[in-house]
């Protein structure tokens, strides 16, 4: 929907964008959104390359007195317009590389030990950073040795009489099959057998933000369709990541163009699902005795979008033992995809930083996100550990 | 008494008097040019900004309709900076019929128009925005022309011709020795001479006429617009049916205007033009028919302008009206030497009218030099617009200036100051060099300040510091005149968006509304 015309140039959006703060050449949002779709509309040469900036982290439309979809305006102008803004060459080349979770994974995932080994030598990372512009501080994600689906499927899930479906998303699957493992015990232990999805693809988000929209499209319908037939199964689809989640509940209509208003109400966080079920009694788990653990709460961009931040916070204080602090919200900086690429490496970090310091001064032992990319910036900035609020309640249940 | 007797006053700053003033410095004869207000105050500043082909006067006025598309050629040419070459559709709804169309067609082309037929569908392919119910449409060669610009070009022309430009000065009556009009008594006390004066002040002309002794008969006609916030179509869209009422939309710049209605008003009013309720309501009735998401696009202001329709017949009635160019030699029609008056016309012909003032005042002072207006570019259309590029915010500028962007120092001036319109501090400098402005209001005719979804609202008390600051005055002031110009506009159509963004402007500049 593109609603420019509501917009009063309070520039709220613009004393909230991340980006702003750290990055003179950005325009910002209401520049880059309703006030260049003006113009955009009268010609397409009026579109500016540095609308490549835009996090997508949607702070822009949470602060918008006039419920502007100024991040989905600038998305769609990139996409629109900004094809030919495609990195070309070896950059090209990483950003399809960075893009396709779901391709790569699946090359990389039988031979992980070496590929894990390879990724982190210093060589390596030269390399992918002089020549491909990967930033040789970060490292990928270790993947896994086996993948999540396939641990599944040898998982008994037949002695049950409910069930939920779960999408697992790329991280899970060809990186950290814990996450997964972990639902499933706490899924199992409360009673719900799991299913997974018919068809399960990557949801797309490194797709579009990487300009790749026809295959984030083509994916989206394929996803859609399967979390169709789980709804008419009666199955709500569960998830456990907030990024995967808000893209096929928000992005895929407002951006992609791909209705999915009859099922977009049944795809959901796994936090929000367990919180509901929990405090309405529906469901009971059992809680070590000798759980104790001092957890901040780092509340993702796209949770605070979708408004979910509570459910994962109140499911945190259920627990017995958790000592929990919730950090104010602050961007991490590193939006996916693009705090790995080498032009970027500093403006995520500058952003970043004031998430970080409340990290350090709070000194937890966890901090608990339900966004993947944001664990690995404040893993590898600030050195302490990030868990899923999943992993922290699979830990302190008793089976 | 001005020791200087010029060859030529010209008397009025519109795009008559402009286009007069360019052709007469081309020619070489020494001329000034007396405007009252800031040029295009009036009729020049509050109109379609439509370049007609001539398509919509092929029926009723066959030599109107030939004179627009040979003026609309020309000035694709010459002011390519101000003309975007957008093309126009005339459509039919099912209510309208046929039967008018093929006439319609006949008619343009015997006129010299390339009127083609389309199918529907095709229409709705080039134009999506257009009612989707159509049964026919016609494509033609109309285009917008942003009227501002078109007329500071012509000023800009002229004064680097050698011609002089007195702002902000009324002409309070022509000087007379005998029967002959030797000059103008100013608003400032100057008694100014010169060989010919020309009138050239639309509908104000009249009354400068009789104080000489010279009776014209004028029928002001009102015309009453709306500004929807942004484009809806990027063709000029008008009714294929006999004229009426709200039946052309135009894509002017980045927003669409919708007009117009056509109502005879008494003189003491066209001082202060403005939309009222009943004409906006009709407006938006009508336009929906065009472009139906027109009827969910937030319309940012409304406003009025003034034809200077004459009577031929001055004892007349009034019925026998011209909408075409009135040149008229008052030495041979009243006795009066040394008076010309050039009116009527419209915007797109007024090179043409120019060309016919200047004709007859060569005639009269024994010059033979010939017209080049109709081939020699304007500035900022002289050679190839220079090309996007970053910095991002030049790219606004260089639609709205083209070449004489070259003139304007972004390396300095870079930022950007009005943000709807991307107006930055380079531009307002050029602005106020190249055209004498006092205030915002002037301002926002030679840039595009404040003419944006905003108003004005958010950046306006940035654009007044930067303002004073470069004309050493009140920063207070300059808010507090241009609010009020602003909320004439907006009080029509104070309902939705509008509305909000009223409210929001009140909160942020209470003090000066």
């Amino acid at each position: 929907m593109n609603n420019l015309e509501q917009c009063l140039k309070c520039n709220l959006c613009t004393l909230v964008c991340p980006m702003m703060e750290v990055n003179p050449d950005y325009p910002g949002p209401k520049k880059a959104g309703p006030d260049g779709e003006r113009y955009r509309l009268k010609d397409p040469a009026f579109f500016d390359y540095a609308l490549k900036y835009c996090l997508n982290c949607k702070r822009c439309e949470v602060a918008c007195p006039s419920d502007v979809h100024i991040g989905d305006m600038i998305q769609a102008a990139r996409i629109k317009y900004g094809s030919q803004a495609k990195a070309k060459g070896l950059r090209g080349l990483r950003d399809w590389t960075l893009a396709s979770t779901d391709l790569v994974g699946s090359l990389a995932s039988p031979f992980a030990p070496v590929v894990n080994e390879v990724l982190q030598l210093k060589p390596v990372k030269s390399v992918m950073d002089g020549m491909l512009g990967v930033d040789k501080h970060r490292t990928f994600p270790k993947y896994s040795k086996q993948k999540f689906v396939n641990w599944f499927r040898k998982q008994d899930q037949s002695g049950f009489d409910r069930f939920v479906s779960y999408f697992h998303g790329c991280y899970v699957n060809y990186n950290y099959p814990k996450l997964g493992q972990d639902l499933v015990k706490i899924l199992n232990a409360a009673g719900y057998g799991v299913h997974l999805l018919e068809k399960e693809k990557c949801c797309g988000v490194a797709l579009m933000s990487n300009g790749f929209a026809a295959r984030a499209k083509k994916q989206g319908a394929v996803n859609l369709a399967s979390i169709r037939k789980a709804a008419e199964a009666g199955e709500p689809v569960l998830t456990t990541s907030s990024t995967c989640t808000f893209t096929m509940r928000d992005e895929y209509p407002d951006v992609l163009g791909l209705q999915n208003s009859d099922v977009r109400d049944n795809i959901m966080l796994a936090t929000k699902w367990l919180y509901e079920k929990i405090s309405s009694g529906e469901i009971k788990l059992k809680f070590r005795k000798d759980f104790r653990m001092k957890v901040v709460y780092h509340t993702a961009c796209h949770m605070q979008k979708m408004g979910w931040q509570l459910y994962s916070i109140e499911l945190l204080r259920m627990i017995p033992g958790v000592t929990l602090t919730v950090l104010d919200q602050n961007c991490c900086g590193i939006s996916g995809t693009f705090g790995f690429k080498k032009e970027n490496y500093g403006f995520s970090q500058k952003i970043g930083s004031k998430l970080f310091e409340d990290i350090r001064t709070s000194n937890p032992e966890y901090v608990a996100t339900d966004c993947e990319t944001c664990k690995w910036q404040i893993e590898m900035s600030t050195g302490i550990p990030v868990l899923n609020p999943i992993e922290v309640l699979a830990e302190a249940i008793e089976l | 008494m001005s020791a200087k007797e010029y060859d030529v006053i010209i008397v009025g700053g519109g795009v008559t008097g402009a286009a007069t003033v360019r052709d007469c410095a081309l020619r070489g004869l020494s001329t000034l040019l007396i405007e009252r207000g800031d040029i295009c105050d009036g009729a020049s500043g509050r109109n379609h900004g439509l370049l007609h082909s001539g398509a919509r006067y092929a029926v009723t006025d066959r030599e109107g309709a030939e004179e627009c598309i040979r003026e609309n050629r020309i000035l694709r040419r010459i002011a390519s900076n101000c003309v975007e070459q957008t093309e126009g559709l005339f459509i039919s709804l099912p209510e309208d019929g046929l039967d008018y169309q093929a006439n319609f067609i006949k008619k343009c082309r015997e006129a010299g128009i390339d009127a083609e037929a389309i199918d529907p569908a095709e229409a709705l392919r080039m134009e999506p925005a257009i009612n989707p119910r159509i049964i026919g449409a016609v494509k033609v060669p109309d285009a917008s022309v942003d009227p501002f610009r078109l007329v500071d070009a012509h000023i800009l022309d002229a004064q680097r011709h050698g011609a002089d430009i007195l702002k902000f000065t009324a002409v309070t009556e022509l000087v007379k020795e005998g029967d002959r009009v030797v000059g103008v008594k100013t608003s400032k006390g100057d008694v100014i001479r010169a060989r010919e004066v020309v009138l050239a002040a639309g509908i104000w002309t009249a009354g400068l006429a009789q104080a000489a002794g010279v009776k014209i008969g004028m029928m002001p006609s009102k015309g009453a617009l709306i500004i929807y916030g942004h484009r809806v179509a990027n063709m000029v869209i008008n009714r294929c049916r006999k004229p009426a009422n709200a039946d052309i939309l135009v894509p002017g710049d980045v927003v669409s205007v919708l007009g117009t209605t056509s109502d005879k008003v008494p003189v003491e009013t066209c001082d202060d033009m403005h939309a009222t309720p009943e004409e906006v309501d009709l407006l938006m009735r009508e336009g929906e028919q065009l472009v139906p998401s027109l009827a969910h696009t937030r319309i940012i202001r409304a406003y009025a302008g003034v034809r200077p329709l004459v009577v031929a017949d001055p004892a007349g009635d009034g019925r026998n009206v011209s909408r075409g160019i009135v040149l008229l030699d008052h030495e041979t029609r009243d006795g009066v030497p040394g008076l010309i008056t050039i009116t009527g016309g419209k915007l797109t012909t007024a090179r043409l009218m120019a060309e016919m003032a200047t004709d007859l005042i060569c005639k009269k002072l024994g010059s033979s030099a010939r017209c080049e207006t109709a081939v020699r570019a304007l500035p900022g259309s002289e050679g190839r617009k220079p090309r996007f590029k970053d910095p991002f915010n030049m790219r606004a500028a260089i639609g709205r200036h083209g070449t004489e962007v070259a003139q304007m120092d972004f390396e300095k001036g870079g930022e950007i100051i009005c943000e709807c319109e991307s107006v930055t501090r380079a531009e307002i400098e050029y602005a106020v060099k190249q055209f004498g402005v006092r205030n915002i209001s002037d301002l926002r005719r030679h840039t595009r300040i404040g003419m944006g979804t905003c108003q004005g609202s958010f950046c306006i008390r940035k654009v007044a510091a930067v303002l004073a600051d470069i004309l050493s005055v009140s920063a207070e002031e300059l808010v507090r005149e241009y609010m009020q110009e602003r909320w004439k506009g907006m009080t029509p159509v104070l309902w939705g968006d509008t509305l909000r963004e009223a409210e929001y402007m009140q909160k942020t500049n209470r003090d000066e509304i």
